[in-house]
């Protein structure tokens, strides 16, 4: 029992760093970089993700033994698109402001490769537990990711975090930031510090190897 | 009804919001694909030919859809439909002409779930664009998209051939690429109003 206990919280971590899906498997790259120019379109466009995620996982893992295999994408993509339309709905009557910044980028979830690359590689395949437990790791994981560019970029963009000013008055923001390239530059900066990260995990699992 | 001239709508979609560098849009086969001039090349053709598809499918969906008065079912039936009908055109070419197919088709299948092609379908709805509004928007977006592709593949050949520091190698340098590429466009910010 207990190395079942192991293995599901394992489901859950493996989408927060090891398997996160924007750093490291690089997938859903549009959204991540589209509404992340500040902090707070990104966590709602990460919340809008996970929910689908979660919900199409569900629903996947407990259909998974009628759905016939040859048509199963379409089925998938059925899923995931009744989500999605729900999520659009529900951000509508939230808060209009907050759906006319994400605009259709909330309707393109649908076509986010993570939500059908889960359903294909975990949901068909498990439990309903298990996928639920994986949709809320990848889900968290998307989530962390596009705040930590949102962060990045909102604070150099507009002097801000989540619109509280964060610099003195003096402060010269830095324009490129909340434009679509900054998008791709704090992006890049991010894989630069992971990959230094599991560069210096690599040599340190070498030399215990070697020592042991 | 959107009032804007068609030459307008084909520069915006094309250059000044580019849908790879500036909407972020179909970025998978942009990183995917652009290592390669010649792929990108072929990637291009097959994407903007997709994206007429769709344009004219989500044309007439919207119709539709407006008709019996459902747009919840907008998303679900831009998706369906224009899979459905790329995969009944890829069937119809391999049958015409095997050398275009071959040329594209292996690329059709993968385009289709694209976000490029269902974002053009979503934002030329939104817009409210005519019908030869959507075609030229959907020639702009496309043509727009093989451009940023070749550009980007022309740069990667380039710098395959440098001297890239590890930690660099691979999406983090592609990714600086696009950022540069990406204020490139912003200088046509403005054209075609």
């Amino acid at each position: 029992m207990a190395s079942k206990e192991v293995t599901s919280t394992d489901e859950f971590v493996k989408g927060l760093w090891r398997d996160n899906p924007v750093f490291i498997q690089v997938l859903g790259m549009c959204p991540a970089l589209a509404v992340s120019n500040t902090a707070l379109n990104a966590l709602a466009m990460g919340l809008a993700t996970t929910f689908v995620l979660l919900m199409s996982g569900l629903s996947v893992s407990l259909l998974r033994n009628f759905i016939p295999r040859e048509a199963r994408i379409v089925c998938y993509i059925c899923i995931i698109a009744t989500f999605v339309t729900s999520v659009d709905y529900l951000i509508m009557a939230l808060s209009l402001e907050l759906h006319r910044a994400l605009g259709a980028f909330i309707a393109l979830i649908v076509v986010n490769c993570l939500i059908l690359g889960r359903a294909e590689a975990f949901a068909s395949k498990h439990k309903p537990g298990r996928a639920l437990l994986d949709g809320l790791g990848m889900g968290v994981g998307f989530t962390l990711a596009l705040l930590f560019i949102g962060v990045v970029r909102e604070i150099l963009g507009s002097g801000s975090l989540f619109g509280v000013a964060v610099f003195p008055d003096g402060f010269q923001t830095w324009t490129v930031m909340v434009l679509p390239s900054g998008g791709f530059f704090a992006m890049a900066l991010w894989l630069l510090i992971v990959n230094r990260i599991k560069q210096k995990q690599a040599a340190a699992a070498k030399t215990v190897e070697v020592t042991s | 009804m959107s009032d804007a001239s068609h030459w307008s709508i084909f520069l915006n979609a094309a250059l000044v919001n580019n849908f790879v560098l500036a909407y972020f849009l179909g970025i998978c086969p942009f990183f995917g694909v652009s290592s390669k001039l010649e792929t990108a090349v072929r990637m291009g053709a097959a994407v903007s030919f997709v994206m007429l598809v769709a344009s004219v499918c989500a044309f007439l969906i919207n119709l539709l859809l407006d008709a019996v008065n459902a747009p919840y079912l907008r998303i679900i039936s831009y998706i369906l439909v224009i899979s459905s009908t790329v995969q009944l055109v890829e069937m119809l070419m391999k049958k015409i002409s095997p050398t275009t197919f071959r040329a594209m088709g292996i690329y059709l299948p993968l385009i289709t779930t694209n976000c490029a092609i269902l974002g053009l379908a979503l934002f030329q709805t939104n817009r409210g664009y005519g019908f030869t509004q959507s075609v030229v928007y959907s020639l702009g977006a496309g043509i727009g998209f093989a451009l940023a592709l070749v550009l980007m593949a022309g740069v990667r050949e380039k710098l395959e051939l440098n001297e890239v520091p590890d930690l660099v190698k691979g999406t983090a340098a592609a990714l600086v690429v696009a950022g540069i590429l990406s204020m490139g466009f912003m200088g046509f910010a403005g054209l075609g109003r």
